[in-house]
């Protein structure tokens, strides 16, 4: 049975990488404009340039 | 004799390519595209020119419309110490700005104010937060400006607002982020603690268990410990403060349940003497947040904490040895001199210097009414100059200036964190008490027989009495009350707004802009009886006037025929004459057209006398406009409301006022915005819970002092002055039915109550007894849980659904 100490080690390490996931994503501002993106997704337009900078500035 | 012109009438209907709006005729047009104004062309060219005519093709008619439009200056956005103030981050080379643009509404606006840089290679990008209405762009300082930015903003439609708003929403933010932190681990830990507990659950032995089973445990605490600690701080928290403040919150129950549920739990593990209630702690406290998070909806883009800062410019010109600079506002000082433009705002009390001066008071009394002053009168801050720019001498500080002076009032100053009577609150305090009643009780009971069972009774009860249901009954009731009534158009800044409304007993309304449609006027003609031939006549002297009354009139009086007139001559401030079919025809002011004797009552309004070679026939007077369904909301309300009106207009419109509001109703006029606070405070000396609805800048000091202060508004994202709710003007007619489903929703919560009593009532029979096992606990938590949710949210739709407002 001490492959089951295994198991919940490597289910609870798994987990956590999406609860890290998750709280990086909190914490990168994704869920901040939950509507914008849905839109702009649409947009037939090929140069968008690089639209980090603007997130990333704001957040300084 | 002149032979009748007959005016062709437009057949077919053209609306503005740009907005939408009905062109009144097609003069301006670019090939079939016709705008309804030269602002709307003038955009659709800058957009045309740029090749971003995707535009129009995304939204039809995404523009809104420029018929108002004036010229703007935006020479203070050069003053460095504004422009520090509006931007977010520069380094010298790069600055990254963010904009509030409540025009936007479509795809397209999205689609255009993120394709900036096509119009200006300076701006590098822009990103348009479309909830909160928000546009973040970088543009590099050596190839174009703030002052560039905004006037290209503003070319094509989007003026951003400026002002000095305090960056509230950005906190806002931060506590938002917490939450969903708190949420993610709380639920990460929970869904691995019942994993965990699994095989306690269902009793699993054998000869190789007994080990694990000690490891799951410990696993357990250490997946516990950032919930304790970190998810579940902000009870404790919570808790300790309301304590200090000698009240007993709801936290204080949740926080004694909590510590219970992870002390015995510890004390179980380590003892080895049982498996605790660790996965019952983790899922409490997620459920706990999950009902928070539910109830702070918020609507980002609407803002109900503004003040008169909102509503002034952020700079004013300067006169100084005859060279005009722009200040930023706040440094102005008693003495200077400053140059104020047409339609701009006087920011503090000054003396006119010009030789005179054409205020609009409009913003301050609701009363669009210019008002004509002259060299060497006071000008009070609030009012906006129309016509020519105006020079001015200040002679009081802005924070101590007319308009201004209301926000030193202590309304202004009132402790945000004041305690709420809340109704989970009151019941609280019971709850606290009758639990530490039954605890201490039951540990009595066992204490002689059995010290053990005394404290495993003791813990239990706190355990299971913990009020999870309880304290989830409230935000999921009024978050989705808040939630149908956004569906209404009823926007409020939080779930606490719904208590108060359903505790209300006294109704005061404002009245112009509130009860009257804004901008919407109507016509009363009086005097002998308007013959078609007369009223031929009048329309054909008005035709020739753009003057708005005449505009107004041409359309009330919807005469098909015109006559040319003769000797046509437009006296400003004062009327209009002509010679039409030989007979002379004056319309304008008493004075303009009386030629001494006139039998006609003065009238408040404004009032339009015409006479017909020399006689005077009668006058037409322009009235405020109601809105639709007041009689109805008048009369249900006054049935279970004390009911007032207040206003800043004077008593001629009293007796059209009584024929909205019955009986009993009180109205007061000639209120100033300070002298409808002190209303609103003698109200509540008498113990009265009062509801202001009001719309303007006047009503501020009333909608802030009241227990519920609504602003009404054609267009939400309009300014309104700070309030609890704000409500677009269409749904004015619902507000009878907004109370009643907060009295409802109150209903709700005492009902949930009453379940989440049940509930612990079976929960309280095991744990006195001392046999609360691990199992019950983790069945009972989340069942009472998610039953009082469903209850709650449910029975709201539901009765909303049948009262129409879903």
């Amino acid at each position: 049975m001490d492959v089951m100490i295994l198991l919940i080690a490597f289910s609870l390490l798994v987990a956590g990488g999406f609860l890290i996931a998750f709280l990086w994503a909190v914490k990168n501002g994704q869920f901040d404009d939950k509507y914008t993106p849905s839109v702009r997704i649409l947009f037939d337009d090929k140069s968008q340039i690089d639209r980090k900078l603007v997130s990333k500035e704001n957040q300084i | 004799m002149l032979a009748p012109v007959l005016q062709s009438k437009i057949s077919e209907k053209v609306t503005c390519f740009h907005c939408g709006l009905e062109c009144e005729n097609k003069e301006i047009s670019i090939g079939e595209k016709y705008f309804c104004c030269n602002g709307c062309k003038t955009v659709y060219e800058i957009i045309e020119a740029n090749n971003l005519c995707n535009y129009y093709s995304i939204d039809e008619k995404p523009g809104k419309t420029q018929k108002q439009n004036i010229k703007r200056n935006f020479d203070f956005l050069d003053d460095e110490d504004v422009n520090a103030k509006l931007i977010d981050f520069t380094n010298g080379k790069r600055t990254t700005v963010t904009f509030q643009i409540p025009q936007m509404h479509c795809s397209s606006c999205i689609w255009i104010l993120e394709n900036l840089y096509k119009f200006n290679s300076g701006i590098t990008n822009s990103q348009v937060n479309f909830l909160k209405k928000t546009l973040s762009l970088n543009y590099t300082e050596e190839l174009t400006s703030l002052k560039e930015v905004v006037e290209q903003l503003d070319s094509i439609g989007y003026l951003p607002q400026l002002n000095l708003e305090s960056g509230l929403s950005n906190h806002q933010n931060e506590t938002n982020k917490k939450l969903y932190y708190k949420i993610g681990i709380a639920g990460f830990c929970f869904g691995n603690i019942m994993l965990l507990s699994f095989p306690e659950y269902l009793s699993f032995v054998d000869s190789n268990t007994g080990n694990l089973k000690q490891i799951f445990a410990f696993v357990n605490i250490v997946l516990s410990l950032p919930v304790f600690f970190y998810s579940a701080s902000e009870y404790f928290i919570s808790a300790i403060k309301g304590l200090r403040k000698k009240l007993v919150n709801i936290d204080v129950p949740i926080s004694v349940g909590i510590i219970a549920l992870f002390g015995r739990s510890l004390f179980e593990i380590i003892s080895g003497t049982g498996a605790g209630y660790l996965d019952s702690l983790a899922a409490l406290i997620f459920f706990l947040l999950t009902g928070k998070l539910f109830q702070s909806k918020t609507y980002e883009a609407l803002n109900f904490e503004r003040n008169y800062t909102s509503y002034f410019p952020i700079a004013v010109t300067h006169k100084r040895l005859d060279k005009e600079t722009t200040i930023p506002i706040e440094k102005l000082k008693v003495g200077m001199k400053i140059i104020v433009k047409s339609n701009e705002l006087i920011p503090a009390d000054s003396v006119l210097i010009s030789s005179e001066a054409n205020i609009d008071y409009g913003f301050v009394t609701g009363e669009s009414e210019a008002v004509r002053k002259i060299n060497g009168d006071i000008i009070y801050s609030g009012g906006k100059q129309v016509g020519g720019e105006i020079e001015l001498e200040v002679i009081k500080e802005i924070s101590q200036s007319y308009l201004t002076q209301l926000w030193n009032n202590k309304a202004f100053k009132k402790d945000f964190d004041s305690p709420l009577n809340s109704i989970v609150n009151v019941v609280s305090k019971y709850f606290t008490a009758a639990i530490f009643v039954i605890a201490s009780s039951a540990f009595l009971f066992w204490a002689f027989t059995n010290a053990g069972l005394a404290i495993n009774a003791f813990t239990a009860v706190l355990i299971i009495a913990c009020p999870c249901a309880l304290a989830l009954s409230t935000p999921f009731t009024l978050g989705n009350t808040l939630r149908i009534f956004g569906k209404n158009k009823f926007y409020i800044k939080n779930v606490e707004v719904i208590e108060k409304l359903a505790a209300i007993n006294n109704i005061v309304f404002d009245k112009t802009g509130t009860i009257t449609e804004s901008g919407k006027s109507q016509i009363e003609y009086s005097g002998n009886e308007l013959s078609d031939i007369d009223n031929k006549l009048i329309s054909s002297l008005v035709k020739n006037s753009s003057h708005p009354f005449s505009r107004a009139l041409l359309q009330f009086l919807n005469s098909e025929e015109t006559e040319k007139c003769e000797d046509f001559i437009e006296i400003p401030g004062e009327g209009l004459q002509a010679v039409i079919d030989n007979k002379k025809i004056k319309i304008g002011s008493r004075n303009f057209v009386s030629v001494g004797n006139n039998s006609f009552p003065n009238k408040s309004g404004s009032t339009v006398f015409y006479s017909i070679e020399g006689k005077i026939k009668g006058y037409f007077r322009v009235t405020n406009l109601y809105r639709n369904g007041l009689k109805d909301i008048g009369a249900a309300l006054s049935k279970n409301y004390s009911v007032s009106v207040v206003t800043g207009d004077n008593r001629g419109e009293e007796a059209n006022l009584k024929k909205y509001f019955p009986e009993g109703t009180d109205f007061l006029f000639n209120q100033l915005p300070q002298e409808k606070l002190e209303y609103i405070l003698s109200l509540q000396n008498q113990n009265k819970k009062v509801l202001m609805i009001g719309d303007g800048l006047n009503d501020a000091g009333a909608l802030k002092q009241s227990e519920v202060g609504i602003s009404i508004s054609e267009d939400v994202n309009n300014f309104s002055p700070a309030c609890d709710g704000i409500l677009e003007s269409n749904s004015f007619i619902k507000l009878k039915d907004f109370i009643s489903f907060s009295k409802t929703s109150k209903k709700i919560i005492i009902i949930s109550f009453i379940i989440s009593f049940l509930y612990n009532l079976a929960g309280l029979s095991f744990a006195v007894q001392g046999t609360l096992s691990p199992v019950i606990a983790a069945i009972l938590m989340p069942v009472s849980s998610i039953s009082v949710v469903l209850f709650a949210t449910l029975s709201t739709n539901l009765i909303a659904k049948k009262r129409g407002l879903i």
